[in-house]
């Protein structure tokens, strides 16, 4: 109880910054960076102002478009599929108490698996190309979502289901009613994690089982030692990477306030 | 042992079994996956032949190196962003999404700040684990009941022992996730590094053996591996118990 109470009352304190403030701290970080350039030198750290230029003049002549589509339908794909199994994997281990003891220290371990040594099992299993390199964004991101979807369905209070069967609600209502409002704040923090560890098991696998997508312009700029290239490739990503952490965690919070006790 | 302890053995047996069976039927080719008795033998042979040492003290003194300076630099500035709220509200959308970047693309970088040696993978472990430890230590200072802390006001206790008696007991559960994602993400680091782009450790030999279609003895690395990192956090959780048992409760 006071768990939750300390909880809720560290989001009230959240409100939203404004975009202003949100502008300057940008500005402040791009700051930051050049004078890490001017210290270490521009061969080591490429300046943002010639990062920013090298990413626009990838972006405006079109030659990231293919790579871009390639990775994005891949990481779709991926996220779809680690979504569908990890929360239906985790609503069954959380309800059934006996198999969700048995399964969580397994897949704890398989969770702290450096999962990049897997990869010739999943060059076996999927062949080059675009299967690998969903199956590789599936592998990082299911683990998380399931574990946190379980954990989630195991702590609904009994006393709602109980007072769910008192009113005598159908299955369809409970489920509804009851199990969704309960689990969807964990639930959706575990979504928020799987997001990011999808993302991450995509641009990995592109980078040994294919021969398109940012990860694979990536590994050609590391054999290459182009620090640029890396650079600007890397501020794409944060930049799309932190947009969506941005909306998933207002959405996050939201939740969360709401099932917080008042 | 308990009932879910048996089940989970057998289901571990089952599937040892039967990757056996398929492999001794010929329903794969040897190349692509090896029967879990040559990997075991593969394995002992690693250790008992001494081939392994090398690289493996490479590795763990890398990955000891990141997990030393993650938890301590990624403590101090979980204790720093719970300090300072505003740098976190701005942070949050980085750190919600830190992770969906492969870290290791940062590799040059490192070459060309610290030369050609092993420090490299070790700052790739720390900074693939430096923030899993701060967010959690974060986490746990902001779980820390303000009424323990006005508690512990009323009572008078000095600034250490409120640290000691109060904060760091209620933020434990937080800090053990940090530290053992910590160690997890170490190795990760650094064995993903090592696979990539370095030319020893264990990592290196996982890709050298599949390179050169030595299936049974990558598999015997992966094991060996998957073995030492499975105990080390088998250790921190009887660590973690112990110390909940000792403050009685949970």
């Amino acid at each position: 109880m006071s768990q939750a109470a300390a909880n809720a009352s560290a989001h009230q304190q959240d409100h939203a910054l404004s975009p202003l403030a949100y502008a300057g701290f940008v500005l402040a970080l791009l700051g930051v960076w050049h004078v890490l350039t001017l210290w270490v030198g521009r061969d080591v750290l490429p300046g943002p102002g010639e990062t920013l230029g090298r990413l626009w003049h990838m972006l405006s002549t079109g030659s990231l478009n293919k790579h871009l589509i390639e990775t994005f339908s891949a990481f779709g794909m991926a996220l779809v599929i680690a979504v569908i199994i990890g929360v239906l994997s985790g609503a069954i281990l959380g309800a059934h108490r006996l198999s969700g003891e048995v399964a969580e220290p397994m897949l704890v371990a398989l969770y702290s698996i450096p999962k990049v040594t897997l990869y010739p099992i999943m060059l076996l299993l999927f062949g080059l190309g675009m299967a690998a390199k969903v199956a590789f964004g599936v592998i990082h991101g299911v683990i998380p979502i399931c574990i946190f979807t379980m954990s989630a369905v195991r702590a609904i209070p009994k006393k709602y289901i109980r007072a769910g069967q008192a009113m005598q609600l159908t299955p369809s209502q409970m489920f509804w009613k009851i199990y969704m409002p309960a689990c969807i704040p964990e639930v959706f923090s575990g979504l928020r994690i799987g997001f990011s560890l999808t993302l991450l098991g995509t641009l990995i696998g592109e980078m040994f089982a294919s021969q398109r997508g940012i990860g694979h312009l990536l590994l050609q700029a590391m054999e290459n030692s182009n620090l640029l290239d890396i650079t600007a490739l890397v501020v794409m990503l944060v930049t799309l990477a932190a947009f969506v952490g941005f909306t998933l965690l207002s959405i996050d919070r939201r939740l969360a306030s709401r099932a917080a006790p008042a | 042992m308990s009932k879910p302890g048996q089940i989970r053995l057998a289901v571990v047996a089952g599937v040892v079994l039967f990757l056996e069976f398929i492999c001794r039927m010929g329903w794969v080719d040897t190349i692509s996956l090896a029967p879990p008795t040559k990997i075991v033998a593969s394995a002992i042979e690693l250790v008992m032949s001494g081939e392994i040492r090398r690289d493996a003290f490479l590795t763990f003194s890398t990955v000891a190196g990141s997990i030393v300076s993650a938890v301590i630099v990624g403590f101090l500035m979980g204790l720093a962003l719970h300090r300072f709220p505003l740098v976190r509200r701005f942070l949050d959308p980085f750190l919600a999404s830190y992770y969906s970047i492969p870290t290791f693309v940062f590799y040059p970088f490192f070459i060309v700040m610290f030369g050609l040696n092993r420090i490299p993978l070790m700052a790739i472990g720390f900074i693939f684990a430096v923030v899993a430890m701060a967010i959690n230590t974060l986490s746990g200072m902001q779980r820390v009941p303000r009424v323990w802390l006005r508690t512990a006001q009323m009572m008078r206790m000095s600034r250490i022992d409120t640290i000691r008696k109060v904060i760091m007991p209620a933020a434990a559960p937080y800090l053990f996730t940090g530290l053992k994602l910590a160690i997890v993400y170490s190795f990760i680091g650094v064995i993903a590094g090592e696979f990539i782009l370095s030319g020893a450790g264990l990592g290196f030999q996982i890709a050298f053996s599949y390179n050169s279609f030595e299936t049974a003895k990558m598999y015997g690395y992966l094991a060996i591996l998957l073995t030492l990192v499975g105990g080390l956090n088998l250790y921190i959780y009887g660590l973690e118990k112990r110390i909940y048992e000792r403050r009685g409760g949970r």
